[in-house]
């Protein structure tokens, strides 16, 4: 009996060790996400996706926010993790090019390194993790300018920084689409910026109301600038006449959207927790060695979804997650309180 | 005739200095360019928009100049905005009050506390303001990404009557927008304070001569933190403006405000040094910073270009009204020498 008890116990520590031994496996390893800026909710959502997902893993987790919406401030950051010599870091870029020294020194010193949501030049990234395709994205916001619009009209589009490389590419896309036959009523009148600052996107969009009379609809890509477009087209009571439409959180919007005479009628977005989740994955896969970033390469996550390295319009790779997803009058109760 | 003349002069040189009057026709210019520019400048909407947006930031430049005046700089005020604007709309948020008035007093008391704790440092603990301030600024700002978890408080989650307030003219019954009515009563009793009151003279003395006031048996120490405090109740009431206007509060609102607020005053005559400026300058210096931020976008300028020309701007006024201060000055000595 004492000998069986014995071996249960012996037993019972191997077991225990194992399952030790398999959690502590990455318990030496920390993985890293910068943000954009501190104080923007969208960032915090996807830093929040990318630290559940390290977590499980069984690894430690750095979430640093820059002081500045700067590329100078991400620099600062890039350096004193090479120094700390985290295993991977995560980067929603500031600059497309700006970044591309300190993270070239942290990809030399053996550091995996995606970005996320904004993407860095493909020289300073093994891959980007890309919410959604840049044509889908601008492809989504031109349908619903021709949709929104009757198909003919001025319009404008209220932007974050004049440097955020994810806002500029769906511009362009946006602007190449526009070259189609369909919608060639549609007047792109000024590309404004509201620099995500919320008392100079109201100025721009007051701007945008005072210079063009007949601008019929205005497209913010960017939470801060569709949430201060809204409200000042709410708080002048141009419901109707001018609309609005983009990309944004739902709660920031729920407030502008809904039944009823509403500042902006539908908008889209992508769940930004499921980004951070997705770049937390590839970098664990990679320091796993399964994947390096190279162009048809596919990997399964933890969460049962195949994820396929593709080719990025800027000629580096990205993994894409998904199409955008409309928020409209039906879905937003229900959105409102998720992110 | 002669006499009735100087009557007028000297009503005017009570009321409005040289270098006011300068600044006054610097900004007539301006305005004016930009009307020339953009015909919709000058329409009743247009200023209505421009005042409100910026009631806030024209706000500011009262608490910023009292410390001005003293000799110090306060650099912690815009996060001491953010920190008591997003407590004050946390607290709405999680339904501990409704009413618009509560939220209000809740922000600007813990404006003023933030205040106070920056003038006990600086007064007590005898710390160069600009250091104090500047850590101060950090910790106010961290503190808002904690309270906050990072997060918005969104326009759903206010009051109704709180985000209407903002955009209408009840306080007034219909004469003006409830925020610049706020700002106006502000500069008012600040004008009658500091021209007028034993508490006024205290600072400007405290500023143009420390150790002289020392001597004359004011407490250089209690005048700080009074003024410290009141640059804190100031920040308090506008986070509460600022939440209210945007009907959002964020964790990093009005970053940098306080740039703007030291610019409004400098150009507005305000010595860096202390002891010297008034009321009426800081207000002209506040509506020319705001008809330039609020002009660039409307005139047609690349938005790379906006900033380094506000910027220019800012710099031409200010050596323009230092020229014709001077050149007056020289005139009213010439004209003094002459009647001796």
């Amino acid at each position: 009996m004492r000998k069986l008890t014995a071996l249960i116990l012996a037993l019972m520590m191997v077991a225990g060790l194992a399952a030790v031994a398999q959690a502590a496996d990455l318990s030496g390893q920390t993985y890293a996400i910068i943000t954009k800026s501190a104080g923007n909710p969208y960032n915090e959502r996807e830093a929040s996706g990318f630290e559940e997902v390290i977590k499980a893993a069984g690894a430690n987790v750095i979430v640093k926010h820059p002081a500045q919406i700067t590329a100078e401030a991400q620099i600062t950051l890039i350096n004193e993790l090479v120094a700390q010599k985290v295993t991977g870091i995560a980067v929603a870029g500031n600059d497309f090019d700006a970044l591309e020294t300190a993270l070239k020194a942290a990809m030399a010193a053996g550091i995996k390194v995606v970005s996320l949501d904004s993407a860095v030049n493909p020289a300073s990234r093994l891959t980007h993790i890309n919410q959604a395709g840049v044509v889908e994205v601008a492809q989504a916001l031109v349908d619903a300018a021709y949709d929104l619009m009757g198909g003919e009209g001025e319009w404008a589009i209220l932007s974050a920084t004049a440097t955020a490389s994810n806002q500029n590419a769906w511009i362009a896309a946006m602007q190449e689409l526009l070259k189609d036959e369909k919608y060639a009523k549609l007047n792109l009148v000024e590309i404004a910026y509201g620099d995500d600052i919320y008392q100079t996107s109201v100025d721009e969009t007051q701007a945008l109301l005072q210079n063009y009379p007949n601008l019929k609809l205005i497209n913010a890509p960017t939470t801060v600038g569709i949430a201060a477009a809204s409200k000042v087209i709410t708080d002048n009571e141009l419901q109707g006449k001018v609309i609005v439409t983009g990309l944004g959180l739902p709660s920031e919007m729920a407030e502008f959207m809904g039944q009823g005479s509403v500042a902006c009628p539908y908008m889209f977005l992508w769940n930004p927790i499921d980004v951070g989740r997705t770049a937390a994955y590839a970098l664990l896969e990679m320091v796993n060695g399964e994947l390096t970033g190279a162009l048809g390469e596919s990997f399964t996550a933890a969460n049962g979804v195949t994820y396929i390295v593709t080719e990025a319009g800027d000629k580096g790779t990205e993994i894409i997650i998904g199409p955008p997803f409309e928020f409209n009058a039906d879905n937003i109760e229900d959105w409102k309180t998720v992110y | 005739m002669q006499i009735n003349r100087r009557r007028v002069k000297l009503t005017r040189d009570r009321v409005f200095s040289s270098r006011e009057l300068s600044l006054l026709a610097i900004l007539i210019l301006i305005v004016a360019g930009i009307q020339l520019r953009n015909s919709t400048f000058l329409s009743s909407r247009s200023i209505n928009d421009m005042l409100k947006n910026y009631s806030t930031t024209i706000t500011l430049a009262l608490g910023m100049m009292s410390v001005l005046l003293i000799g110090g700089i306060d650099i912690s005020v815009s996060a001491t905005l953010a920190f008591s604007g997003m407590s004050a709309s946390l607290l709405m948020r999680d339904g501990v009050y409704s009413s618009t008035l509560v939220m209000f007093l809740v922000s600007t008391a813990i404006g003023t506390l933030c205040g106070l704790l920056v003038g006990l440092v600086i007064s007590r603990g005898k710390v160069l303001p600009i250091i104090a301030t500047l850590g101060f600024a950090n910790i106010f700002r961290g503190a808002t990404y904690i309270i906050s978890d990072s997060r918005w408080v969104s326009a759903y989650q206010f009051d109704s009557a709180f985000k209407r307030f903002a955009q209408t003219r009840t306080l007034t019954f219909g004469l003006m927008n409830n925020l610049v009515f706020i700002a106006l009563v502000c500069y008012l009793v600040f004008f009658v304070v500091m021209r007028w009151t034993r508490f006024g003279r205290r600072i400007y003395a405290v500023g143009s001569n420390p150790e002289a006031a020392s001597i004359s048996g004011i407490n250089i120490n209690r005048v700080k933190l009074a003024v410290y405090t009141m640059a804190g109740s100031f920040a308090g009431l506008i986070g509460a403006m600022y939440t209210s206007l945007y009907a959002s509060a964020q964790s990093d609102m009005g970053m940098g405000m306080e740039m703007d607020a030291i610019a409004s005053c400098v150009l507005g005559g305000v010595s860096l040094s202390g002891g010297q400026g008034g009321v009426p300058g800081v207000l002209l210096g506040a509506m020319t910073m705001t008809v330039i931020s609020k002009a660039l976008p409307l005139i047609g300028i690349s938005q790379f270009w906006q900033k380094a020309i506000k910027g220019i701007i800012i710099l031409i006024a200010i050596i323009i009204n230092v020229l014709a201060q001077r050149a007056i000055h020289r005139n009213a000595m010439r004209a003094r020498e002459r009647q001796i």
